[in-house]
């Protein structure tokens, strides 16, 4: 399409100029897409716009690249009311403007981190196969295809990649039990189903490189040999949806995907199919049965849905991050991608900055960064301006660490050791007008609401939780509702089923252990001010 | 802005019964249903039950878990709010509580001239760009008290 105009970075003599408006939801919230139609409307035939996804600079968005001689030229954030200013400045040939941000690629947020996974989101136009190929994509597969599932299988094991989604466990080795697995029929199923508020680095990456995603479920197949994929896409992300489609219908008839993969006689394809609002969709087990058409009730395990999964089948569920991370692997080598990281934890992760910070977005970097360097050196404080009082990493079910704990590294190991998880890499800062016995209450409701039913501790627990810190926020009988608390944590922790009432506790016990004033009545605190 | 059908048994059924030979089925023709009449009537449930050859109470149940599939008829428009935590940071409480005071409604709340409907949802994943909402599939993040009206106003027109 486009490509037909200029090539890669650099504007063809007298061609119309290529310009990047992200097509990215969080780009389209800021008002990409009123941007998109200014331009379109001022420009008309000196443009050739391109609607790519987002570089993850948020508070940058919405930021709109110019292809001059000198390269990508970015300007942000653009509001539609900016663009006749913009043009009439000389904004297609990279002119000075106060919204002039200079080479996208240089901007500190994004020179400081080291993109493997993210390499082509907001470069690429996300739906052009022949700029996937031109930016090295597909060349993992074709590697693959000249391998044995087993040595594929090894090389992801040697990578050290671990799944992303949150539970951390080794991928390659949750390939080898599928993979050893006989049966007729086997299935890769990706779970898209990205719940934890503060996360969206699976939508990003659907939305602005949705064919590395193909890519490496594909991968996944050869290894495991598995001929059927499904993406199962949470409905709260339309944008993603769309594009997922849109997209394996592009690698359908591009011979990616279907009968033979890319020529070499095995098939592999996939399918996407959508939540339906329920949270608890993204527990592995409870994905299954949705998939299969049924209430996302959580699965007793054993048996493992490696053995036994989608349909009974042995099926590798992999989260989107992790099986966007293995054509690098598969590409670059296991030893490459195992160079950066720390301890267990190899590789990169993609955090995911959000809520009350100045400088949100996303930050793929090696494992190791600690938690006060992602929050204070490129989140730059609050943008309430406020101080930062704490911090939840990893989701709903994570904990929240005060400043004293700023100091952790991600790693999935050295958060564990202070009573938090990585999870899905997401960090969400509050600053000092948080109450935290709120947020306690908060993640009790949360689980309440969300709570497949099957299992009593969830189910029950959820409630009395939220009931008893109503209680304890009111003033009532504090000190024998905190000891009530207590135990109820203890018995969701050891008694649930899955994550959702099991890990429910993280957030509610890290809230009372860092930050008791908030639990004791209103009138004391007061008196104590 | 979508325009949803009236219900309609009859084409509700014709759905049902051209996708009922896909694996695991329900869900999708929830979905289709949903976008095509606005929600899904309970009606439909023993049509899906004997099309899938599934009990009545499978389907009822496989129904009525998703927060997704109403069982009455949205507003023209309806604006998902989050209520998850990277909003709260930034205010979403008091954003929503705006919202119901202009409209008159609580959650799941439809105005009484049938323009917008309120829902909460739980992440859009737009967090470095909170409080934000979906108005149908449009997303809109950053939004404050003060803008309240202008959310308003897209979502009417």
């Amino acid at each position: 399409m486009s490509a037909a105009f200029a090539n890669e970075n650099h504007q063809v003599a007298d061609g119309p100029v290529k310009v990047y408006v992200p097509i990215d939801a969080a780009a389209i919230a800021a008002g990409s897409n009123k941007v998109a139609r200014a331009l379109a409307a001022a420009a008309g035939e000196r443009i050739a716009m391109v609607r790519n996804g987002s570089r993850g600079l948020f508070w940058l968005e919405p930021m709109v690249e110019v292809v001059t001689p000198r390269g990508r030229i970015a300007y942000g954030p653009v509001k539609a009311a900016d663009v006749e200013g913009l043009l009439a400045a000389g904004m297609l040939e990279g002119a000075e403007h106060p919204l002039r941000l200079g080479r996208p690629e240089e901007i500190p947020y994004l020179a400081k981190q080291t993109r493997l996974t993210y390499e082509r989101v907001g470069i690429v136009d996300p739906l052009d196969i022949a700029d996937y190929r031109a930016h090295g994509g597909f060349l993992g597969l074709r590697n693959a295809i000249g391998m044995t599932g087993e040595a594929i299988t090894e090389q992801v094991t040697q990578s050290g990649l671990r799944g992303r989604g949150g539970a951390g466990f080794p991928t390659g080795i949750k390939w080898t039990t599928v993979r050893k697995a006989e049966a007729d029929q086997k299935y890769i199923v990706c779970n898209a189903d990205e719940g934890d508020s503060g996360t969206f680095a699976d939508r990003m990456v659907m939305e602005g490189d949705p064919f590395v995603l193909i890519e490496g479920m594909t991968i996944a197949g050869l290894a495991v040999g598995a001929t059927e994929g499904y993406i199962y896409i949470r409905s709260e992300y339309p944008h993603a949806v769309r594009t997922m489609r849109r997209a394996i219908e592009i690698a359908r008839a591009d011979g990616a995907l279907g009968g033979s993969v890319l020529g070499c006689g095995r098939a592999f394809d996939l399918h996407v199919r959508m939540g339906a609002g329920a949270y608890i969709c993204g527990e592995e087990t409870s994905l299954l049965e949705s998939l299969e058409g049924r209430r996302g009730v959580v699965r007793a395990k054993p048996p493992l849905p490696a053995l036994q999964g989608l349909w009974g089948k042995p099926t590798a569920v992999n989260n989107v991050v992790s099986l966007c991370s293995v054509p690098w692997i598969m590409t670059h080598g296991a030893k490459a991608y195992a160079d950066y990281g720390m301890g267990r934890s190899r590789g990169t992760l993609c955090i995911q900055l959000g809520g009350n910070v100045k400088y949100g977005g996303l930050i793929e970097l090696g494992f190791g960064v600690t938690l006060g360097e992602i929050v204070d050196d490129f989140g730059g404080g609050t943008i309430t301006g406020r101080p930062v009082k704490a911090a939840m990493c990893g989701g709903p079910l994570g904990a929240y660490f005060p400043r004293d704990l700023f100091d952790t590294p991600f790693d999935y190991e050295a958060f564990a050791a202070k009573g938090g998880l990585v999870g899905h890499g997401g960090v969400v800062v509050f600053d000092d007008t948080v109450d935290m016995a709120d947020q306690a209450r908060f993640a009790f409701h949360f689980c309440e609401t969300e709570s497949c039913g099957k299992c009593t501790p969830c189910r029950i627990g959820a409630t009395r939780g939220r009931e008893t810190m109503e209680k304890i926020i009111a003033g009532r009988d504090i000190e024998r509702n905190l000891t009530l608390i207590e135990d109820l944590c203890v018995t969701m922790t050891d008694g649930s089923l899955c994550a959702m009432g099991g890990l429910t506790p993280v957030p509610v016990k890290s809230a009372m252990t860092h930050f008791p004033e908030d639990f004791v009545p209103a009138e004391r605190k007061q008196a104590a001010e | 802005m979508p325009s949803f059908e009236r219900w309609d048994l009859a084409e509700a059924s014709k759905v049902v019964t051209a996708r009922a030979s896909e694996q695991g089925a329900t869900l999708e023709i929830f979905h289709e249903l949903a976008e095509r009449f606005g929600f899904v009537d309970r009606a439909i449930v023993p049509v899906v039950a004997e099309a899938l050859n599934l009990s009545r109470a499978e389907v009822y149940g496989t129904l009525t878990f998703y927060h997704d599939f109403r069982d009455h008829p949205p507003g023209r428009c309806t604006i998902k709010v989050c209520r998850a935590e990277a909003c709260q940071s930034r205010g979403a409480l008091a954003v929503s509580e705006e919202l119901f005071r202009k409209l008159g409604v609580g959650w799941h709340g439809t105005t009484d001239d049938g323009a917008i409907t309120v829902e909460p949802v739980y992440c859009l994943g737009l967090c470095a760009n909170a409080p934000a909402v979906l108005v149908n599939d449009e997303p809109l993040g950053d939004l404050r008290v003060e803008t309240v009206d202008e959310l308003i106003e897209e979502a009417r027109s």
